[in-house]
């Protein structure tokens, strides 16, 4: 697998559950700087402390092992911040839809947040 | 980077329209400016700027410019990006302005586009004046801080050298066959 990790794993903790949170990226696509910059500040506002584990995914076969719909994609213990109804697997650019409606190429700071906090609502 | 540079001549080229209409660069030789942008339909960065490039047709169209859209993208990779598809989406969207197919990849590589969106701004003589992004957010409109095609065409359209004539393009790679 050509998938490049830039993190080792770890689970982060918060109130003594465990939350395990991926961020996965493609190169070619220029949003992913800001999105783990989005991604760190929902953690803060969230009050979490943890390591992300981050994967660089370069090929269409990675990409369906990973079961990675495009870049930037946030994974929040093993669930996706916004699922997609129709996945498609390939190194692509993803499209999310923001809270007023508008497309855009990263994941808003409120659609971020209300996944990180779900997720711990459902771990403690 | 671009093959045209600043100060050179557009390439010509006949593409077909989803219009039903075949369209070329010399047709439009009486506008004062011509906007080439190479766009698709599944990119986000497309997706997430393609109301701003009606908005600024409507609003540069009685100045005599025209903006032309063309999809070069490797459809038989990115479906969205069919011509069909390409139909749908200029009905959805209304565009304003015609939405060309490049299947051969032939324009897209004559002149040396990389992105989408990426912007070719010719002025009445077809002499290339700016080149680069839309403006400089992507995310959000009502963020943006440089106007940078619209401030290219002012300048083009008064006559005046473009001061901002070269950007980065910000968007998803070209698909390549």
């Amino acid at each position: 697998m050509s998938v490049r990790s830039g993190h080792e794993e770890k689970w982060g903790w918060w109130k003594g559950t465990a939350l395990k949170i991926r961020f996965l990226y493609s190169e070619d696509c220029p949003s992913h700087g800001e999105a783990l910059q989005r991604l760190h500040r929902s953690m803060e506002a969230e009050g979490i402390s943890a390591h992300i584990e981050i994967l660089r995914v370069d090929t269409d076969e990675d990409a369906e092992k990973l079961k990675y719909v495009g870049s930037p994609t946030i994974i929040v213990n093993g669930r996706d911040i916004d699922p997609p109804e129709t996945p498609h697997y390939a190194v692509t650019c993803r499209a999310y839809r923001v809270e007023d409606g508008r497309v855009s190429p990263l994941p808003s700071e409120p659609m971020i947040r209300k996944a990180l906090r779900k997720a711990k609502t459902k771990e403690s | 980077m671009s093959h045209l540079k600043i100060g050179n001549e557009a390439v010509a080229f006949k593409l077909s329209g989803v219009d039903g209409k075949e369209h070329s660069f010399d047709e439009y030789k009486d506008k004062n400016a011509v906007v080439v942008i190479f766009s698709c339909n599944h990119c986000p960065y497309v997706r997430a700027w393609e109301d701003r490039m009606v908005q600024i047709q409507a609003d540069y169209a009685s100045k005599g410019v025209q903006l032309i859209a063309i999809n070069a993208n490797d459809a038989s990779k990115y479906p969205d990006d069919s011509f069909p598809n390409m139909k749908e989406r200029a009905s959805v969207k209304k565009f304003n302005f015609p939405y060309l197919r490049d299947e051969a990849q032939s324009v897209a590589r004559a002149y040396g586009a990389e992105r989408t969106p990426e912007v070719f701004l010719f002025n009445k003589n077809g002499i290339l004046r700016y080149h680069g992004t839309i403006d400089d957010n992507y995310d959000d409109p009502k963020a943006v801080k440089q106007h940078y095609l619209r401030m290219a065409l002012d300048a083009v359209l008064a006559g005046n050298s473009v001061s901002t004539d070269e950007t980065e393009p910000v968007g998803c790679s070209i698909k390549w066959k």
